[in-house]
């Protein structure tokens, strides 16, 4: 268990770390901390700004670096509230912690070096698939590096090399276990019994069909680029919430800032300890959940959070990706001629997310062949694509037909809730 | 000519509406096409006075269009539609779309055409004096 002086020290070495970062000198000096040493009490560490996506975005790409580019050795990001990623920065040092921090949550789960680990997670500059990776290798298992899709393949390669872990999100576990049947596939072919999901938001109801299908425990992981990757929290299988790995220091709090006490619902805040690259501040998840701190019969001692319960800002994760009303604002506006009135239509059709944008027609937009429509269409579903990295269905409609309400349009309508 | 086309959502009772609406301004409609797709409609009419019309459609919220037609006299015969669009193809003319009606009056049958290329047309009505 970490005592009030071991804290104190690791937030300490974050904001020594921090400070090598011009805008966070800049940042810090405003509340009247210049050096570590400023940071005396808990009280302290409170005073210092927020750290949102937006500070991040100000200094794209490489601005909140903590280390120069020599020392960081890879890059991951996630996509911002604009048309520009999130970028951060990882040491060699960093890397080995991340992979440790993610073998040691598997270690809880049961899983050792005799696994046969399935990463079907995207592989690229999205976080999943590398981190669980390196996590998966750092424990000894044999990794199967998947990356996402290619569906029949990824159920072949499952049955014939003994796949036990499988690693993606859950809205692709609940469609690899539809797909079975399809791939000529017993799920008693399969030796699957942990499931590690995570990227997007699900329910217990969907856990449950994820299980009955594939024949496994499905556990819940979480993470975000920004603080790290996949691996800040995972559950254990005692299913009391989500364990939150000893270096990441969580406060909950309200929307005025304020901390929350353990066990009440609030904005999730993470600072790191000991990562380099890119050290989190006090970074705003804009997740919502809540946190308590004990010890688990697993072994876990420390901070535990539940299963995220929302967002506070209005981003939307489809598919796995994070998606805003701003990205789909700017794809539509780049084409020109149209109203910046449009409404983004989110549901699940089978076990896969969809998209579909309404977009109200203005009369410089309007032409009275079909063709030039289309085309039109096509273009704003090519735009949406570029921004987002997603596809989506393009419907046009009339003007003032989407709902407005106190003169501001509804920019979204999420249908999957309730759906499993 | 200008042709008046106005956009329809695919939702149940909008043509009706548009419909109710020129019958309000007190509008003749003397021609009429609908393109259809699976999600939304353009509804295509030749009334005297489009611009005015127009005008008023858009007050009350339909996206509407004039585009610049051609009213081609056809002779009401077999064979009669084919040999003036033979004319036009021998130009270079690329038709968009037409759809076809008959005058009351004098039972003249009559088609309403929308090319690509308007200057080629120009040239071709006044070579067969075909208005």
């Amino acid at each position: 268990m970490m005592s009030q002086e071991e804290l104190l020290n690791g937030l300490r070495r974050t904001v020594e770390q921090v400070l090598k970062a011009p805008y966070y000198q800049k940042k810090l000096a405003e509340v009247g901390i210049h050096y570590a040493g400023d940071i005396k009490t808990l009280d302290d560490f409170r005073k210092i700004p927020l750290t949102e996506k937006e500070d991040l975005r100000q200094n794209y790409p490489f601005g909140l670096f903590a280390e120069p580019m020599d020392n960081i050795i890879r890059i991951h990001a996630s996509s911002g509230t604009t048309g520009k990623p999130t970028v951060v920065g990882y040491t060699r040092e960093d890397i080995k912690l991340w992979a440790r921090i993610v073998a040691n949550g598997f270690r809880r789960l049961g899983i050792t070096s005799k696994d046969v680990i399935q990463v079907a997670y995207g592989y690229g500059l999205f976080t999943g698939g590398m981190g669980i990776h390196y996590g998966a290798e750092e424990l000894g298992a044999v990794v199967i590096p998947m990356s996402g899709g290619n569906t029949a393949k990824q159920l072949m390669i499952m049955r014939d090399f003994g796949t036990t872990v499988l690693c993606c999100t859950p809205s692709y576990a609940l469609y690899l276990g539809e797909s079975l049947a399809e791939a000529g596939i017993s799920k008693d072919e399969l030796k699957l019994r942990i499931g590690v999901f995570g990227a997007e938001p699900w329910t217990d109801k969907m856990r449950k069909e994820i299980e009955a299908r594939l024949g496994l425990t499905a556990v819940d992981i979480y993470g975000l680029s920004e603080t790290m990757g996949p691996g800040v929290s995972l559950e254990c299988l005692k299913g009391i919430g989500l364990h939150i790995d000893e270096h990441f220091y969580p406060e909950v709090l309200d929307p005025q800032g304020n901390p929350l006490p353990e066990g009440e619902v609030g904005e999730l805040v993470l600072t790191t300890f000991d990562k380099m690259g890119f050290p989190s501040l006090r970074y705003r998840t804009k997740d919502l959940t809540s946190i308590s701190y004990g010890t688990c019969v697993c072994g876990h001692t420390g901070w535990t959070m539940q299963r995220i319960s929302g967002r506070v800002d209005d981003m939307l994760i489809i598919r796995g990706v994070n998606v805003f009303p701003s990205q789909i604002e700017e794809a539509i506006l780049s084409v020109g001629g149209i109203e910046p009135h449009y409404l983004i239509i989110v549901d699940r059709e089978g076990p896969l997310d969809i998209m579909e944008v309404l977009v109200e027609l203005s009369a410089t937009s309007f032409e009275d062949e079909i063709r030039e429509l289309e085309e039109l269409q096509s273009r704003i579903r090519q735009r949406i694509e570029n921004i987002t990295g997603l596809s989506a269905k393009v419907r046009l409609v009339e003007p003032k037909s989407i709902p407005r309400s106190e003169g501001k349009a509804k920019r979204v309508e999420d249908r999957r809730k309730g759906k499993i | 000519m200008l042709q008046l086309s106005v956009f329809l959502e695919n939702t149940k009772g909008r043509l009706a509406e548009v419909l109710n609406l020129l019958a309000e301004f007190n509008v003749n409609i003397r021609a009429l096409s609908l393109a259809d797709t699976k999600d939304y409609g353009v509804l295509r009419v030749i009334v005297e006075n489009p611009e005015e019309v127009a005008a008023k459609l858009k007050d009350r919220n339909c996206v509407v269009k004039l585009t610049p037609v051609w009213v081609l006299k056809v002779a009401d015969k077999p064979g009669g539609l084919a040999s003036m669009l033979n004319k036009l193809v021998a130009e270079g003319i690329v038709v968009e779309y037409m759809y076809a009606f008959v005058e009351r009056e004098n039972e003249q049958a009559q088609v309403v055409i929308r090319v690509r290329d308007v200057e080629l047309m120009q040239k071709a009505i006044k070579k067969y004096n075909l208005e």
